[in-house]
């Protein structure tokens, strides 16, 4: 305790001209932060955004920052720095995604074949031609259609909106919360997307009384691009999706999808992180070595 | 000092070599005997850091290039199929486009130790041009690279960036079209950038060889800053700086390591997973953390050519920094007033980071036009101001004087608490 009074003492101690500036750009941000907090554009912002391009403008124009409601953090088995996925649940999301996501989305970067992968769902070879075979896949060669086989595509279903291809979804969105990208280096959070989508599927809710809802929208705080969607909510308790016996809860059909497309999305994740392990331990002996090494050999010159 | 002495091929074969091209010996009076000073810290590994660092950018890139498509329509899924198909390509790929990111922490660390330990002073100016040539050249290289992938960042960011040219007067809307290949960011774009993504790390290497010759000639700066007074004020390279600096580069390996294998999408913003779109804007168009100061600097001006000349002068005014700065001690150990304008000026780049990253109107947009004056100001007003009211602290006779006593204080047992 002492010695960090002696610390800071010493840190003041020199007054110069250096803490004068520094006191001087410090108070002048101190001024000007809490008109940053306020939601109206200074006219000057407009001439100033340099993104060059006119409908960008609209967003500055005093709306709220979407999403409203920031996602929880969920528990998933595949976070941390052991983190792996579990097939059954994969599978059970493989599910979902079939009846009802893939009515309208397509996930057109996952090969059936890599259903079968060990570190993925883990599907048997008979199980995984059978959802290949389930499909009905225009053949790249011939332009007629055919049943799917195991190095076919998800093909994405001919729905007028076209909404999004799912396939890198859990990587394609993610929702800042103040600072705490400081502290998500050290928890290793890479979860964000995931927290999302379970966040969005499980987040429709009544819209408040003040509110006006356009019609063939669906209110939901979590949607990160306004207070409403056009996508209805998809799912809702027993929707007699599985016949293991899980729970038939929103929950979770949220989570299992949510995992599926984790998966979908960096099929790669249990390998990356087994061989970071390996990598990690690898480099600290290394690194130790490299210590001993380096005062083994400056140990004459001190 | 035997270690000290010039490379004798003892061979024939290795005599017979060496009449005709010595390189051996080259390698060995730069990187085994050549005489570095006793007294480098942590902070000087950071160079051989990002030699380390560059040969394995273009050790991957080399391999990315194999599998990655150079084609609008074509490059995002080429991208994803290395993620997903090509044996370890997440690897490989997780390593280029962290190392980008951890290349730029060197460098950062790298630059801000020269600055702090006046490593830009006579007789070492070419060394410093060259290092501040070093990462403009890299700044591009990242920046095309960033564009490769395809995704909706690297589309608004290459629209962005190509756009600041149109503000020059007269050559401007030329010099944009000849950038883009035609009249927007579209396919010719995207090729010519692959093509001087793959050509800007070799000029890089040459650059890094002239770095490394302007600084053999001089040799190293110290962090005491003051000239090398005999034998006794130096070790040779190899085995103590080699030791030193393969121990540095272990612990930032494990850093690097931390990104690729715990969270390689960290530094990467979620839009560039969704494949680029010329029909929709993301919300906020953000650079690479990297870029984020100079950002801020570009939007702090109320003028799109202004903002532009900023942007370029922010690093143009390092190349100066030579003769900004008069004062003939280098070593801000002996600069007391220098010392806290160099740390203010750290923050003052930390915190127009921060503000690069945030939306520019209200407060943030004042508090980035206050920083980046006062950015400017650090070089232009206050480096040479400094120079002239400061009075040093005296300088140690040599290099080994404090060294040795410290060794003494040491052994006395008087910690430095």
């Amino acid at each position: 305790m002492n010695y960090l009074v002696r610390l800071v003492c010493a840190a003041v101690r020199p007054v110069c001209p250096a803490w004068y500036a520094l006191a001087a750009v410090a108070a002048g941000v101190l001024l000007v932060a809490p008109s940053a907090s306020g939601q109206e554009a200074e006219p000057a912002a407009a001439a100033v955004d340099i993104t060059l391009v006119d409908d960008h403008d609209e967003a500055e124009g005093g709306l709220p920052e979407y999403p409203l409601e920031i996602p929880d953090w969920q528990n998933w088995t595949f976070d941390g720095p052991f983190g792996t996925y579990n097939a059954a649940q994969l599978q059970r999301g493989l599910t979902v995604y079939r009846q009802v996501c893939g009515n309208c989305h397509g996930l057109e970067r996952v090969a059936f074949r890599t259903l079968a992968s060990e570190s993925g769902p883990f599907m048997s070879e008979d199980q995984m031609r059978a959802v290949a075979a389930a499909y009905s896949i225009v053949d790249a060669d011939t332009g007629e259609r055919r049943e799917g086989r195991p190095a076919d595509y998800f093909p994405t279903p001919p729905f007028p909106s076209e909404p999004p291809d799912l396939s890198l979804m859990t990587k394609a969105r993610g929702v800042g919360d103040g600072f705490r990208w400081i502290l998500d280096l050290f928890t290793q959070y890479q979860e964000g997307g995931v927290d999302y989508v379970y966040a969005l599927l499980t987040g429709y809710q009544q819209a408040p009384e003040d509110y006006e809802l356009e019609p063939g929208v669906f209110y939901n705080p979590y949607f990160a691009a306004g207070e409403a969607l056009s996508m209805p909510p998809p799912l809702r308790d027993g929707m007699s999706l599985y016949e293991d016996g899980t729970p038939e809860t929103l929950e979770q059909y949220a989570a299992d999808v949510g995992a599926f497309l984790m998966w979908s999305a960096e099929p790669t994740l249990v390998d990356r992180k087994r061989l970071g392990f390996q990598v990690m331990v690898f480099l600290i002996v290394f690194t130790g070595l490299a210590y001993l090494a380096k005062r083994q050999v400056w140990a004459k010159e001190h | 000092m035997e270690a000290l002495r010039p490379y004798e091929p003892k061979s024939r074969i290795a005599k017979w070599f060496e009449a005709r091209l010595p390189v051996v010996g080259l390698v060995h009076s730069s990187f085994v005997a050549y005489p570095t000073p006793r007294n480098l810290n942590y902070w000087w590994t950071l160079g051989g850091i990002l030699a380390f660092m560059l040969a394995v950018m273009i050790a991957t890139g080399v391999v990315l290039a194999m599998h990655y498509v150079p084609d609008a329509g074509l490059a995002f899924n080429s991208v994803d199929s290395i993620m997903r198909d090509v044996n370890y390509g997440w690897l490989v790929r997780y390593i280029h486009s962290n190392g980008a990111s951890m290349f730029f922490v060197a460098v950062y660390i790298h630059m801000f130790r020269g600055l702090y330990y006046g490593s830009y002073k006579s007789p070492r100016e070419v060394l410093w041009i060259l290092g501040v040539l070093l990462y403009l050249l890299m700044v591009t290289t990242a920046f095309l690279g960033y564009v490769l992938p395809w995704g909706q960042m690297s589309f608004w960011a290459a629209t962005v960036i190509t756009n600041l040219f149109s503000a020059l007067p007269v050559v401007g809307e030329a010099i944009t079209t000849w950038l883009w290949g035609g009249f927007a960011v579209e396919g010719p774009t995207l090729t010519r950038f692959f093509s001087l993504h793959y050509l800007l790390p070799f000029m890089i290497v040459g650059v890094v060889l002239l770095h490394i010759w302007a600084l053999h000639v001089p040799g190293n700066n110290n962090p005491l800053g003051i000239k090398i007074k005999g034998r006794q004020d130096v070790v040779p390279f190899h085995p103590h700086y080699t030791s030193k600096d393969l121990f540095g580069l272990a612990v930032f390996m494990i850093l690097t390591a931390w990104f690729v294998f715990y969270v390689p999408n960290y530094l990467v913003h979620p839009d560039n997973y969704i494949p680029a779109n010329p029909l929709v804007t993301p919300t906020h168009i953000v650079p690479e953390w990297y870029f984020l100061p100079f950002y801020a600097v570009l939007r702090a001006i109320p003028s799109k050519l202004g903002g532009v000349i900023a942007f370029g002068g922010a690093i143009v005014v390092l190349f100066f920094i030579p003769w900004l700065d008069r004062s003939k001690v280098r070593s801000a150990k002996f600069r007391p007033l220098y010392r806290q304008f160099f740390w203010i000026l750290v923050a003052v780049c930390i915190g127009l980071g921060y503000l690069g990253s945030q939306v520019a109107e209200g407060g943030y947009l004042i508090a980035s036009r206050i920083l980046t004056a006062y950015y400017f100001a650090h070089f232009l007003i206050i480096m040479p101001l400094v120079s002239w009211v400061e009075k040093p602290k005296p300088l140690p006779a040599s290099i080994s004087e404090p060294v040795l006593d410290e060794g003494k204080q040491a052994g006395a047992g008087q910690g430095k608490s």
